[in-house]
């Protein structure tokens, strides 16, 4: 792992960066009221009158979101707290009903725990490193506003208004766009196993608070500022490599860097400045009186860690020790839940069609799929969700390869008829007639054939030149329609060369 | 036969289940006398009709042979910091002008299925904060009390002064109170009637206007006891809806009134007994000791040495968490909405909040925002949290030796109006025998002892173990029947 610096005009920098990642809890209604929580509903269909914070209303804890929560912490190996409160976040905005937000400032739900990023999944190294988390904790959504209904007034809509949120925050680790970038890419691999944040970008799912500062390598920690709400990868590593610059420039400018809350530009790839520390609201934080303390007993903790999956470090280190998966192919498998999914049944079709273990077919099974039908359904500008090849049928083209009925290069012209008409391989073969020769009469006459037409060849070859075998397995099997058993030809080949 | 007015929860009831009367003959008769006591100022909005179709649907209900429910056939006073869909709710708050609920509070809605009808919502101090009723925005509730030989009109207690009023009035049998620090007893005792805040989570919050949430308790107001112990039962029991409601069973209260306290031990607090008390009052705390040895109790003196710290915890505690449950009123959604032209969201809050609230709800906003700022906090929300710890202490200790606390209500009689609302702290020290209990979550409730030297009032507070209401209502009891409360305020109002 390289490492990343500022070159500033009086040395080098380091830059020091913190994330607060806001994920949606995945639940059905919000985190204090039976309101749903689909994307994308009619503005303010999904309103309970808790949610519009109506006189005497009263919130009451979904457990769902918490259990979501604390299966969360533990797949990055956090310590749990069995008792957890919650408090009112206060201040005034037309999006937030109530007048407070209710989090968990005071005692979390989640405390510390950490996940292990790879910055290079080409390191044969496959050196990682370990981002601290800081705490996790569950708290309520606010409402948005619609500033462009009407020409004087704000619309607002309360749909998002009390969904569950955790705010997971990071540890001040990572140095630099590209560390925020992995970690961030693996928060959300994490949380899509678990099954506790769909990781939505887009739709707002998941948005990331950045914290940034810069330093002397070696030095205390410099003056952060912390840019809201920024939606996608690319806006956080694009907002860590503006925010370092500019400090460093202000810096050497001879200016100081302010504590403040900035704002990321997605059109100019800038920041600007939103509210200073002098006008940083005073929140108020306090107990919340209408609930009680969160306390989770030992049967429900029980039951979250036995609902958790294989996780992706686990899986990948499955694939490689116990499957004999390349590194490289694992790392890309397990990266996404369903990428993983569809390679274990994939693998499952293959291996039971084959009769063989699944480790003697996972190797070939991770090529054929990263290599063969990544491609070919990129080029279709499709991917693995809405792929016209199953896994069963993937692994019933694997097996057709395995026992000889065809050779690989047959089986592209198989995928691509597969890919077209969704039909099966085997079925395919059958109707074009792609059936592999293995009898060895029909091969050997070929090859005599071939050995015939080209007596130079054959003295060449015979005369040490070895690179001439590729010409006659190449001249054989076209001879063959490409249908004969390589590993027949080969044979054949080498016995009558001598 | 008694007129219908002079009649109390549990002879309305058992009457019509009877067939003595019909709730529609007691409904008219409770109407009538609301609509002749519009100088008492104890309605807010009154709801004949309602109270008519709860009779009539009782009265049919009865001819069918189907059971009544528990407060069958009797009207109530409910008060107006209780949610009545299709009814305005106000809190006597100008900010919820206009507002009228589409939900219906857990605790009305439950004495609604128990027979009871709705006479109208009674006034009360705005959002519940004030011991006197003069911070409504819809103008003081008087006192049905008058001292002898003066016309001049006094305070009926605060908040629930609708309520107190109502009752002692022959407005309605009962009324709902809710109290925080003080608002359904110290009311209670100043107009000569009996009110229980139960323990703290027994009524459900659920579409109750917040004040304190940590504090706030509803509870019944009537004439007597066991009115008492029937309307709680009505209104008690768990409550999904509010987390802080108690999973536990309600038990039958009235079945299980007993006065007889022998083997009973009575607590006297000696913290309680300050320099300079009344000299009527104290007498009536001696008379109500010598009432509960009379009906077999033992009587032991304890100590709560915290009890001092009391009131600044608590003038602490309530407004904080006022001033954050009143974040809501920002005229963005419901109620008023003040928009001076060309005005920013910050303006709009400025100016309906400033138009909205009363005096007092803003000074207590104020006290709430002050003691939660940062810098702040520590030196008083903490240390309010941990005398909170203290005072539940120091009546654990003192349950080892007693099983309920005798005490004054409050420290003096009726006020007369205005007589402290230029001074908020002496107004607030009226809560100093009532605010203990409420930080410590106990069941306490008051019950007439007597008249003082100007014929007003006094009231007993009876403090339990928390769950232990039938402990406190068969020490009432005891009081009751030995204290032969009859007295009556004159009818004054009735035009």
């Amino acid at each position: 792992m390289s490492t990343y610096t500022i070159h500033g005009a009086t040395g080098e920098w380091e830059v020091v960066i913190g994330l607060e990642v806001h994920a949606q809890v995945t639940s059905k209604a919000k985190l204090f009221s039976g309101a749903a929580t689909a994307f994308g509903a009619e503005p303010n269909t999904q309103v309970s009158l808790v949610d519009a914070a109506m006189p005497g209303m009263l919130p009451v804890p979904n457990r769902e979101c918490i259990r979501q929560a604390v299966r969360t912490g533990m797949a990055i190996d956090a310590q749990i707290n069995a008792w957890s409160r919650f408090d009112r976040k206060n201040y005034f905005y037309a999006d937030l009903p109530q007048g407070y937000q209710i989090s968990q400032l005071y005692h979390p739900l989640v405390g510390e725990g950490h996940l292990d990023i790879v910055l290079d999944e080409k390191d044969p190294e496959n050196t990682t490193k370990r981002i601290g988390v800081e705490r996790i904790h569950v708290e309520q959504d606010a409402g948005k506003l619609m500033h462009d209904q009407h020409p004087t007034m704000s619309y607002v809509d309360l749909n998002r208004s009390g969904v569950a949120l955790m705010e997971i925050v990071s540890k001040p680790d990572m140095r630099s766009p590209a560390e925020a970038g992995a970690y961030v890419r693996k928060l959300r691999t994490i949380l899509r196993y678990v099954g506790s944040c769909d990781g939505n970008m887009e739709e707002g799912s998941m948005r990331a608070d950045v914290n940034v500062s810069v330093r002397r390598p070696g030095e205390e920690f410099g003056t952060r500022t912390e840019t809201k709400n920024v939606n996608s990868v690319r806006f956080v590593m694009a907002t860590i490599e503006y925010e370092a610059n500019r400090q460093v420039e202000l810096i050497e400018d001879g200016g100081k860097v302010v504590q403040e809350t900035r704002l990321f530009d997605p059109d100019t790839g800038t920041t600007r400045s939103m509210r200073s520390k002098e006008d940083a609201h005073d929140y108020r934080y306090f107990p919340d009186p209408d609930l009680l303390p969160l306390e989770l007993d030992d049967a429900f903790l029980a039951a979250c860690r036995d609902s958790l999956p294989e996780l992706p470090d686990a899986k990948r280190l499955r694939y490689e020790n116990e499957l004999g998966v390349p590194p490289y192919n694992a790392a890309v498998l397990t990266a996404e839940v369903e990428t993983a999914r569809w390679f274990e049944k994939l693998l499952t079709t293959a291996a039971e069609q084959q009769g063989k273990a699944q480790a003697d077919v996972a190797k070939q099974a991770s090529n054929w799929l990263m290599s063969e039908l990544f491609g070919a359904l990129n080029k279709l500008g499709k991917d693995l969700s809405d792929s016209p090849v199953t896994p069963e049928k993937g692994g019933e083209l694997l097996a057709l390869i395995g026992d000889g009925t065809i050779s690989g290069s047959i089986a592209k012209q198989v995928l691509e008829i597969m890919l077209e008409t969704g039909d099966g391989a085997g079925e395919i073969v059958e109707r074009e007639g792609l059936k592999q020769e293995s009898d060895t009469g029909a091969i050997e006459a070929a090859v005599d054939t071939v050995l015939a037409d080209n007596p130079d060849k054959v003295e060449a070859y015979r005369g040490g030149k070895d690179r001439l075998f590729g010409f006659f397995v190449g001249q054989t099997m076209k001879a063959m329609q490409g249908k004969a058993n390589p590993q027949v030809v080969n044979d054949i080949l080498k016995q009558k060369l001598g | 036969m008694t007129e219908h007015t002079e009649m109390g929860v549990a002879q309305i009831r058992d009457g019509v289940a009877n067939g003595d009367f019909t709730a529609v003959e007691v409904a008219e008769a409770f109407n009538a006398a609301v609509a002749a006591a519009s100088d008492l100022n104890a309605f807010i909005v009154t709801t004949p009709d309602s109270a008519l179709d709860a009779a009539r649907n009782v009265d049919a209900r009865r001819a069918k042979g189907q059971d009544i429910g528990k407060m069958g056939g009797v009207p109530i006073g409910m008060k107006d910091l209780f949610a009545t869909d299709g009814t305005p709710t106000t809190a006597a708050s100008h900010i919820l002008e206009g507002f009228v609920p589409p939900y219906e509070s857990t605790v009305s809605a439950k004495l609604w299925d128990a027979g009871a009808g709705m006479l109208g919502k009674l006034n009360l101090d705005q959002f519940a904060m004030g011991s006197s009723n003069e911070t409504s925005a819809f103008g003081n509730v008087v006192n049905p009390w008058r001292a002898k030989g003066s016309d001049a009109p006094l305070a009926p207690g605060g908040s629930s002064g609708g309520s107190s009023a109502a009752v002692a009035a022959r407005l309605c049998p009962a009324a709902t109170g809710t109290d925080t620090g003080g608002s359904i007893r110290q009311p209670a005792a100043f107009t000569g009637i009996t009110g229980i805040k139960p323990t703290y989570g027994r009524c459900s919050r659920w579409g109750v206007v917040a004040f304190a949430s940590s504090l706030d308790q509803p509870g019944p107001m009537a004439r007597d006891t066991r009115d008492c112990a029937i309307m709680l039962e009505a209104m008690a029991g768990f409550d999904p809806k509010d987390s802080t409601s108690l999973d536990a069973p309600v038990p039958e209260w009235e079945a299980g009134l007993n006065p007889d306290l022998s083997g009973k031990r009575v607590g006297i607090p000696r913290e309680y007994r300050m320099d300079g008390m009344d000299a009527d009052v104290a007498k009536s705390w001696d008379d109500g000791i010598a009432w509960l040895k009379d009906a077999g109790a033992t009587i032991v003196d304890i100590s709560l040495p915290h009890t001092k710290y009391a009131l600044p915890a608590y003038y602490i505690i309530a407004p904080a968490e006022a001033s954050s449950n009143l974040a809501r009123y920002d005229g963005v959604r419901y109620g008023l909405r003040d928009l001076p032209d060309g005005a920013g969201l910050q303006d709009m809050y400025a100016a309906t909040r400033a138009a909205g609230f009363g005096k007092e709800v803003k000074r207590r906003i104020m006290i709430g925002t002050y003691v939660l700022s940062a810098g702040f906090y520590d030196a008083y929300y903490t240390q309010a949290q941990k005398v909170r710890q203290l005072i539940a202490d120091d009546f654990a200790k003192a349950w080892e030796s007693c099983d309920v606390i005798l005490a004054p209500t409050c420290p003096s009689a009726a006020f007369p109006l205005g007589d402290k609302v230029s001074d908020p702290l002496s107004m607030y020290l009226n809560d100093v025998f009532a605010v203990p209990a409420s930080l410590a979550g106990l069941p306490a409730m008051s019950v007439p002892a007597g008249l003082n030297r100007d014929g007003l009032p006094l009231g007993l507070q009876i403090i339990g173990k928390g769950f232990d209401e039938q402990g406190v209502l068969n020490a009432g009891l005891a009081i009751e029947q030995r204290a032969g409360f009859t007295a009556k305020p004159d009818t004054w109002w009735k035009a």
